[in-house]
């Protein structure tokens, strides 16, 4: 039976491409279909009617929602790069920081990038704070999968790019050299990668969508 | 070797009661430590210095945290009896995003009831009802959310009938009346020795809530 699989995703949307970067680590062919967000498709309201997000990895007419629940099955459906570490206490350790990422870290970044001017100080520390966990977490390692990059690292695609951009569009900044010198470096090596490389979008057209998505700037 | 298996936890938090039923399942022997929230000892915070929450497993000096990924690092390592996860990967798929959204939804709008006063309040009450009716939805004449047996997306959300009554009665409206599907499937895993063993009473539960409300609105 052939296999059939498309992916509903959007170009700026770091969660769409952590399911790129998946899927072209374990060489696998799939359709991809843009979704136009302020109009948004037939098929992605019939896929996800429960809160009409992307990415919508759509396999054998089966939809699956929410990037991590989508990394986890890629993981378990084609062999070849293993995407989870095999060990189950590292499982455990690995799906923890992504949920850190996704559920702490993320919104605070955005607290402190775009949130109101008043709680803009608070909000930065908070975030520095959270930023510091993680460089602590990766050590000495090249990536937090360890020799090549794994879960942790691909939840993290928004730390690489995205938050880059978050910094050029807001004026503030966040994750300097010298705060984060193990995350800094980790940035490069992970936008370095091939399969992160081909499926990073422009930084120039990003940092000016997310400029107008998030509003208006720190200064 | 000897298995060493503790758990940190307290006694109403539905997220440590999802850990005991899973422990019950698999029939696992473990020592129970019951943490003050409110003057959290020195192992909680040396196990879960990010969050210092609880539940934490401590298995063999090693710590694990967050309810659902402790659930299936459960799963994983006594993978000899009870499965709670299913074995096809899009079911497994299902059962996790559905396990976050009880996470994100119930919990976190739950708990509006006895933290928030006059129109945030009755936003809360409104959005439960949606997400309760979203779950009947899921549930249709499914003996369980996993199918014919019981498993991880009904581990994750039965600990909530335990704190039922504390909605019912903080939102004013009858769960039964209202959800009376999700009431009857709650019965019938209370069926489960793990389950009725490990949910505490109803009334106490609501007394503890009751003392929350108290002391976050100061009434």
């Amino acid at each position: 039976m052939a296999e059939e699989l498309s992916l509903l995703g959007m170009w700026a949307s770091p969660f769409s491409c952590r399911v790129k970067i998946a899927l072209k680590l374990k060489v696998v062919q799939y359709k991809y279909v843009e979704e136009d967000l302020f109009n948004k498709s037939p098929l992605l309201l019939k896929y996800n009617p429960i809160d009409k997000k992307v990415p919508v990895l759509v396999h054998n007419g089966n939809p699956l929602l929410e990037s991590l629940v989508i990394l986890e099955y890629i993981d378990e459906t084609w062999q070849g790069y293993p995407i989870f570490p095999k060990d189950p206490y590292e499982r455990a350790v690995a799906r923890f920081w992504a949920k850190f990422i996704d559920d702490k870290l993320l919104p605070a970044i955005r607290r402190a990038c775009w949130g109101e001017e008043k709680g803009r100080e608070k909000a930065v520390e908070e975030a520095t704070e959270l930023l510091q966990l993680l460089e602590m977490e990766l050590k000495e390692k090249r990536f937090f999968g360890g020799e090549t990059i794994g879960l942790v690292d691909i939840v993290a695609d928004t730390l690489s790019l995205w938050l880059t951009s978050f910094e050029e569009g807001s004026g503030v900044e966040l994750m300097t050299r010298e705060k984060f010198p193990k995350l800094s470096k980790w940035s490069h090596e992970f936008a370095s990668t091939s399969a992160v490389k081909e499926n990073l979008p422009p930084k120039d057209e990003l940092t000016v969508f997310l400029k107008s998505l998030f509003g208006k700037p720190a200064k | 070797m000897a298995e060493e298996v503790v758990l940190l936890d307290f006694w109403a938090s539905m997220f440590g009661m999802r850990v005991r039923i899973a422990l019950a399942e698999k029939g696992i022997k473990y020592e129970y430590r019951e943490e003050d929230l409110r003057n959290k000892s020195d192992l909680l915070l040396q196990m879960n210095p990010v969050h210092k929450k609880i539940p934490v497993l401590i298995h063999n000096g090693k710590p694990i945290c967050e309810s659902l990924i402790i659930v299936q690092y459960i799963d994983e390592v006594w993978n000899d009896k009870s499965p709670l996860l299913p074995s096809d990967p899009y079911k497994r798929a299902q059962a996790r995003f559905w396990a976050d959204f009880i996470d994100k939804k119930v919990y976190d709008t739950g708990r509006k009831l006895w933290t928030t006063k006059g129109e945030e309040n009755e936003t809360a009450k409104k959005e439960l009802v949606e997400i309760f009716k979203t779950l009947e939805e899921e549930l249709g004449e499914k003996p369980y959310f996993g199918g014919e047996t019981f498993g991880f997306m009904d581990v994750a959300f039965v600990t909530f009938y335990s704190w039922f009554y504390a909605f019912e009665t903080f939102g004013e409206f009858s769960m039964e009346a209202e959800h009376p599907k999700i009431i009857a499937w709650a019965k019938r895993c209370m069926q489960k020795e793990s389950v009725a063993k490990t949910l505490p009473d109803r009334q106490k539960v609501y007394e503890f809530a009751l003392d929350l409300r108290k002391r976050n609105l100061g009434e």
